[in-house]
C-alpha cells in the first residue's frame, strides 16, 4: 500500500509499505478515504516530539471504509463507513471507564503520561497513522463510529480531532453567559474554539494571531473580534486595555508548542529542542486572563520542560484546565449542532492534497503558504 | 476626574451587545449555556458506556521485546508495532527506557536517538535505489507553485524572523557531509600526488 513516511526533520515521502495486519482480536483494518494534516503533526515533522522514528506513518485525523475486522469485533463489519477518533483507547481501564478516553492506560506502553494517538510517535504508543491507504484501528468496538448518512465525509474527518478539540477547549473554560473569551491561535482548533465559545454564551470573543488571512477567517467564520499581535508593541497590555484593565474571564491556548511572538522562546523549542514547547501563547494567556479566571489549554506541548510563568498563574489564583480531547464524547452534541446549522466544519478546509504529493502538503502547511488553514489528504485508493 | 476602569471598583463591565443581539447575530448562540448540555461536563463520568465488552482486553502478541515505560506495571495489552528499534538509535532508545518519564535523561536520550536515527537512515538510503532527496522530501518546490514570496512578504508575519533557520537545519548537515567527502578526497589525491 502507499503510505506517508517520515524521513527526518522537515522530510517526508510516500513509500510502498506492507498492508497492516490484524494484531489483536478487536482490531479493524480501515481503507482511508480522507485524512488531514493537523497542526500538531508539524511538531513531529519538525522533529520536536521525542521518539519519532524514521519510517513511521503520521496521521491521526482520518475516515474510511472498514476493510477487515478481527474475531471479537461485534459493532463493525467490512464495508462500513467509519470516522475514527484520534484517541486509541480500550474503553475498560480506570480512565476510559470514567470517560477520560484520551488518558487510556492500556494502549501506550511507552509512556504513562499520555494515552494512545494514531501516527504520533512512540511517545504516544507507536501506532502508524492514517496518512496512508490503509490503517490498523485497535478496539474497533470502542473508538470508531459509523458516519451518519447525512454527514459529509469532509465534515466527518474534521470531527476526528479539530472540531471536537476546539469545542472541548471552550468547555474547559467553563464559560458563563456574557464572559469575555480570548482565543490565542486562529488555526483550525482556535477557529472552532472561538465558534464554540458563542455556543456556550460568551458575550465577547477575541482571537489573536499573526497571520492576517487566518484572522480574516476568524472574523467571518467565527464572528470574532481579532487582533494581530505583530501590530501591538505588547499584546498583553493591549488586551488589558481592550477589557477595561480587567483581563478576560477565559483564555484558550489553541497554539501549543510552536508559538511565535518571542524569538528566543521559539528558537529554543522549535529549532533547538531545548524546551518541550514554546510557551509564548500560554504565558500570554496567563498574563491576559483576569485574576480568578480560567486558562484552557488544548494546544499540544511535548513532554520536556517548558519555561512557563507559573508564579503569575499561582498569584492570580487561576484555574488551569487542559487535556487531550476525549473525542467520541463530543460527537452526539456536535452532530446536533451540525444538523441545526450552527457548525459547518469543512468551511475551514483550504487545500486537498493527493497522498503522492504529501511532502508539498506538509511544506505548504508548515510554511503557511497559499493562505493554508486546513489541508486534507486524498489517498490514492480513495 | 477620569473614569475609573473596572477592576478598581466592584462593578462588572457592561456587555457590548445584549444576549438578544447575540442570539440574532450568531447561529446557535447560547445553545450550550447550561453546563449539563456540555459533553465534557462533569469531567469524569463513572460508568459511561464505551462499547467495551471485556474487563481487561486480550493481550496482543509481543513479536519483539517491546520497549516500555518503567512506570507501567507490565506491557500494555495493546500497543503500536511501527518501526521497531534498530541500530545505534535503537540502542539509545532502549537505554532511554531505563529511566522514568520523570527524568530529563529519558526524554533527552530519546531526542538524541531521533537525530541519530535520521542520520542512520540518510546514510543507509545511499545504498538503496531510492536515496534520500532533500528537494522532493521537503516539498520545497511548492515555494514556486504556492506563492512562497507573496505568502510571506508584506504580511506582518512574526515567523519570518526565524524561518531562515529551517533550510539551515535541513541543509547544513548535507553541506557539512559534502564538505567532509570533498576534503577527504582532496587529501587522498594530494597523498597520491606526493607519492
Amino acid at each position: 500500500m502507499r503510505s506517508m513516511v517520515y524521513r527526518g526533520p522537515y522530510k517526508v515521502r510516500v513509500e510502498e509499505k506492507d498492508m497492516p495486519p490484524i494484531e489483536h482480536p478487536n482490531d479493524a483494518i480501515v481503507r482511508v478515504t480522507r485524512a488531514a494534516i493537523c497542526g500538531s503533526d508539524l511538531h513531529l515533522y519538525h522533529g520536536m516530539m521525542p521518539d519519532t522514528r524514521v519510517g513511521m506513518t503520521f496521521g491521526h485525523e482520518f475516515v474510511g471504509v472498514v476493510e477487515q475486522v478481527g474475531s471479537s469485533v461485534e459493532q463493525l463489519k467490512a464495508g462500513d463507513r467509519v470516522m475514527v477518533p484520534f484517541n486509541v483507547y480500550c474503553g475498560s481501564c480506570y480512565f476510559c471507564s470514567r470517560g477520560l478516553y484520551s488518558n487510556c492506560h492500556n494502549v501506550n506502553p511507552n509512556a504513562t503520561a499520555v494515552g494512545g494517538i494514531y501516527g504520533y510517535s512512540h511517545t504516544c504508543g507507536g501506532y502508524d497513522g492514517g496518512q496512508a491507504e490503509f490503517v490498523r484501528v485497535p478496539f474497533a468496538d470502542v473508538g470508531p463510529g459509523l458516519i451518519p448518512d447525512w454527514l459529509d465525509e469532509e465534515d466527518a474527518v474534521l470531527l476526528t480531532d479539530a472540531l471536537p478539540t476546539g469545542y472541548f477547549g471552550a468547555q474547559l473554560g467553563d464559560i458563563a453567559e456574557g464572559d469575555t473569551v480570548v482565543v490565542f491561535g486562529a488555526g483550525p482548533v482556535g477557529l472552532f474554539a472561538a465558534k464554540s465559545a458563542w455556543l456556550m454564551g460568551a458575550g465577547r470573543v477575541i482571537v489573536i494571531d499573526h497571520l492576517e488571512y487566518r484572522l480574516e477567517k476568524a472574523r467571518t467564520f467565527a464572528h470574532a473580534e481579532t487582533y494581530n499581535f505583530v501590530e501591538h508593541d505588547d499584546i498583553v497590555v493591549h488586551l488589558k486595555k481592550a477589557t477595561d484593565y480587567l483581563g478576560a474571564d477565559v483564555v484558550i491556548d489553541a497554539v501549543g508548542a510552536e508559538a511565535d511572538g518571542n524569538f528566543l522562546q521559539h528558537v529554543t523549542s522549535s529549532k533547538l529542542k531545548l524546551q518541550g514547547g514554546s510557551p509564548i501563547a500560554l504565558n500570554w494567556a496567563i498574563d491576559t486572563v483576569r485574576k480568578g479566571g480560567t486558562v484552557s489549554v488544548v494546544g499540544a506541548y511535548g513532554p520536556i520542560f517548558s519555561a512557563v510563568k507559573f508564579g503569575d498563574a499561582m498569584n492570580k489564583g487561576l484555574t488551569l484546565r487542559m487535556n487531550q480531547c476525549p473525542v467520541k464524547r463530543q460527537w452526539p452534541r456536535l452532530f446536533e449542532h451540525i444538523r441545526n446549522g450552527y457548525l459547518k466544519p469543512s468551511d475551514i478546509v483550504t487545500h486537498r492534497i493527493p497522498l503522492e504529493h504529501i511532502a508539498e502538503g506538509y511544506h505548504i502547511f508548515s510554511a503557511k503558504l497559499d493562505d493554508c488553514i486546513k489541508p486534507l489528504i486524498v489517498p490514492t485508493a480513495a | 476626574m477620569p473614569e475609573i476602569p473596572t477592576p478598581y471598583t466592584a462593578g462588572k463591565p457592561a456587555l457590548k451587545k445584549s444576549a438578544e443581539d447575540l442570539r440574532t447575530r450568531i447561529p446557535g448562540w447560547g445553545a450550550d449555556l447550561d453546563p449539563a448540555d456540555r459533553p465534557a461536563y462533569p469531567r469524569e463520568q463513572p460508568g459511561i458506556e464505551t462499547g467495551a465488552h471485556w474487563d481487561f482486553p486480550d493481550r496482543q502478541p509481543e513479536k519483539w521485546p517491546r520497549e516500555r515505560s518503567v512506570e507501567h506495571a507490565f506491557l500494555t495489552p495493546v500497543f503500536g508495532t511501527s518501526t521497531p528499534p534498530k541500530g545505534v538509535s535503537g540502542s539509545i532508545r532502549k537505554y532511554a527506557y531505563k529511566y522514568s518519564e520523570g527524568r530529563a535523561a529519558h526524554w533527552l536520550l530519546l531526542i538524541a536517538a531521533d537525530r541519530v536515527d535520521a542520520w542512520e537512515h540518510h546514510l543507509s538510503s545511499f545504498a538503496t535505489l531510492r536515496p534520500d532527496n532533500p528537494v522532493t522530501e521537503t516539498g520545497v518546490l511548492s515555494e514556486f507553485s504556492r506563492h512562497g514570496i507573496s505568502s510571506r512578504f508584506g504580511k506582518k508575519r512574526a515567523d519570518l524572523s526565524h524561518q531562515w533557520i529551517d533550510p539551515v537545519i535541513v541543509g547544513a548537515p548535507w553541506a557539512l557531509a559534502a564538505g567532509g567527502v570533498a576534503a577527504a578526497t582532496l587529501r587522498t589525491l594530494r597523498k597520491r600526488g606526493a607519492a
